[in-house]
């Protein structure tokens, strides 16, 4: 069970810190596609007897690539769409020729609390450093071509290098974090608390931090509830993902009414970040 | 004549009564996702498309809990969520996918109790790779009537909607000076991917089904700009590649390994990903810059 805490944790961490800049670019759907997808590597990999984290890993940076060169030359959310349903149809081939499925394949879906032995925190804890620390160099870059391209081109910020290296990113903190939430729960946890944390605060460290601690809160919430009910994690990550964007978007509600009563229309209703990177 | 065909065509392929109705209740339901896709494609709806796939694992795995057909399940829900999800905004195009996101996850998180509770209470095995991945052989022929009513009322919004949607998509500034009203075309439109996701995701499965969707569009809008063309185009290549995925798929029990078939979906989705990069390695397409990302509407041949 502690190393469940500890992994999940770490897990809780790098998906706030990454989940800050998909919610940033608005690259949802990438950050959907590319978990969902790499659950077709696990399959894989149970079928030819090799780590999890190893199919994982090459299917969600295959994912990654594929999107970047298939949307460089087509639109960009169909390219992402057929990236996903590539690597999902590989997946219910590699399914098909396993001969024992069920619980094994609803929890690398769904998430599974008690599965995590001592032997898969270092390998998780590596590459959580190595996302965070990628994160950290690229902060600067990635905010400027998130929020101003044009700005960002001007200053020699290469926007389709920044694109490609935050997807290899997400890549890396997709299959470290597959494991613990399930594929198709990566995304709530990604994507709920950062945007809470945006419609409290404009500026971006602040943002981040609060993302990371939204995202902990959430996990442990979730792993204590999953296991007092036995139901299964990713209904509670999903749920409270969601809770937090509701509170964000009430809070955002709240304070824009506010601001109208007190007459103070006169401020334009910039983009939070944009004004914080000036 | 059939001499001729055997080594491509295994016998029994025209005898079998599952076949039968793998071609036809998959061949309906390709031309319907072609023809709503197209109106995904255009109006960079893809990821709300893929959303409302994946919810109706929902519903997929609620009526196994309950013990109705698969599809009112399917249906339901995903016509449910393409409400939520026009009642929070996923019309604007800022904050949208984020939006479609949110639901998205709070259904998945719901799909994952149903699927414990199915898995736990009616120990139905298998449940969770059925839903996800689609089972065109095993389809029960008492849907028939229910695929064909939702297949109707999926190409009758569409034809209903055909000018204000086209106009719509291609510029909402026009459309509201011509009267169109952008939000209620686009709850329509919203509501006809949501039926056309549920009706794929009986045959190639739940998450898979936005390939029907997106693919044959995406395809067809490379090969020309006329839009009545691109419908004709997307319909067809959806139909060339389900019944192509089923061929194979059939023929596919006298592969390595042998005596065990490979799925029908990964040929379909294989075949549409193949007709994709055709259409695009076509001289003189690819060449136009990717439009901007979260732009509503675009030009049909961008």
């Amino acid at each position: 069970m502690i190393n469940t805490w500890i992994v999940a944790t770490i897990v809780a961490v790098v998906a706030g810190a990454v989940g800050f800049f998909v919610v940033l670019r608005g690259s949802a759907f990438v950050a959907d596609a590319l978990p969902t997808g790499a659950f077709a590597g696990a399959a894989g990999a149970s079928l030819i007897g090799v780590n999890t984290l190893l199919g994982l890993g090459v299917f969600s940076l295959l994912g990654a690539l594929g999107i970047g060169w298939l949307g460089r030359r087509g639109r960009h959310d169909v390219a992402v769409a057929l990236a996903l349903v590539a690597m999902l149809g590989v997946g219910a081939l590699f399914l098909s020729f396993t001969v024992e499925y069920g619980p094994e394949i609803d929890s690398l879906l769904f998430g599974e609390v008690l599965g995590i032995s001592v032997n898969e925190i270092a390998p998780v804890a590596v590459l959580g450093a190595v996302c965070v620390l990628a994160i950290l160099v690229l902060f600067r870059p990635l905010i400027l071509s998130s929020v101003m391209p044009e700005l960002g081109e001007a200053r020699g910020v290469r926007a389709h290098w920044i694109e490609t290296c935050f997807l290899v990113v997400l890549a890396l903190a997709t299959s470290m974090a597959l494991p613990v939430v399930g594929a198709l729960l990566i995304f709530s946890l990604m994507i709920g608390p950062p945007a809470a944390a945006r419609s409290v605060t404009s500026r971006p460290l602040i943002a981040m931090g609060l993302a990371m601690l939204l995202a902990v809160v959430t996990v442990w919430v979730a792993i204590a509830v999953s296991y007092q009910t036995n139901w299964p994690i990713g209904f509670f990550v999903g749920t409270i993902g969601a809770a937090c964007y509701a509170a964000g978007r009430g809070w955002t509600a709240l304070r824009s009414r506010r601001l109208r009563r007190s007459q103070a229309s006169a401020l334009p209703p910039a983009t939070p970040t944009a004004s914080a990177v000036a | 004549m059939s001499g001729v065909l055997a080594p491509v065509i295994e016998p029994g392929f025209f005898t079998s009564a599952p076949v039968h109705l793998a071609l036809l209740i998959g061949g309906v339901v390709a031309v319907v996702s072609g023809v709503v896709g197209m109106f995904t494609v255009m109006r960079g709806q893809s990821y709300a498309g893929h959303a409302l796939a994946d919810l109706s694992v929902t519903g997929g795995s609620g009526s196994v809990l309950i013990g109705i057909s698969p599809l009112w399940g399917f249906a339901g829900v995903s016509v449910a969520a393409a409400g939520i999800m026009d009642l929070i905004g996923v019309q604007r195009p800022r904050g949208r996918d984020l939006a479609t996101g949110i639901v998205r996850g709070a259904g998945l998180g719901l799909a994952a109790l149903l699927l414990y509770w199915d898995t736990t209470h009616t120990s139905a095995t298998g449940t969770t790779i059925t839903i996800l991945f689609g089972s065109m052989f095993t389809i029960d022929a008492s849907v028939i009537p229910v695929v064909i009513a939702f297949s109707l009322a999926a190409v009758i919004i569409v034809i209903a909607l055909y000018r204000p949607l086209l106009l719509s998509s291609v510029s909402s500034d026009l459309a509201v000076v011509r009267g169109v009203r952008p939000r209620a075309a686009g709850t329509a439109c919203l509501i006809a991917i949501a039926l056309a996701t549920s009706l794929s995701a009986l045959t190639i499965g739940a998450i898979l089904s936005t390939a029907l969707l997106v693919g044959p569009a995406a395809a067809a809008l490379r090969l020309t700009s006329r839009p009545g063309l691109v419908l004709a185009w997307s319909a067809l290549i959806g139909l060339a590649a389900t019944w192509l995925g089923i061929l194979l798929a059939y023929d596919s029990y006298y592969w390595p390994p042998a005596g065990h078939g490979w799925p029908v979906s990964f040929f379909v989705v294989v075949l549409i990903l193949v007709f994709y990069l055709l259409a695009q390695a076509r001289p003189g397409s690819g060449r136009r810059p990717a439009p901007a990302e979260g732009q509503p509407g675009c030009s049909p041949d961008s």
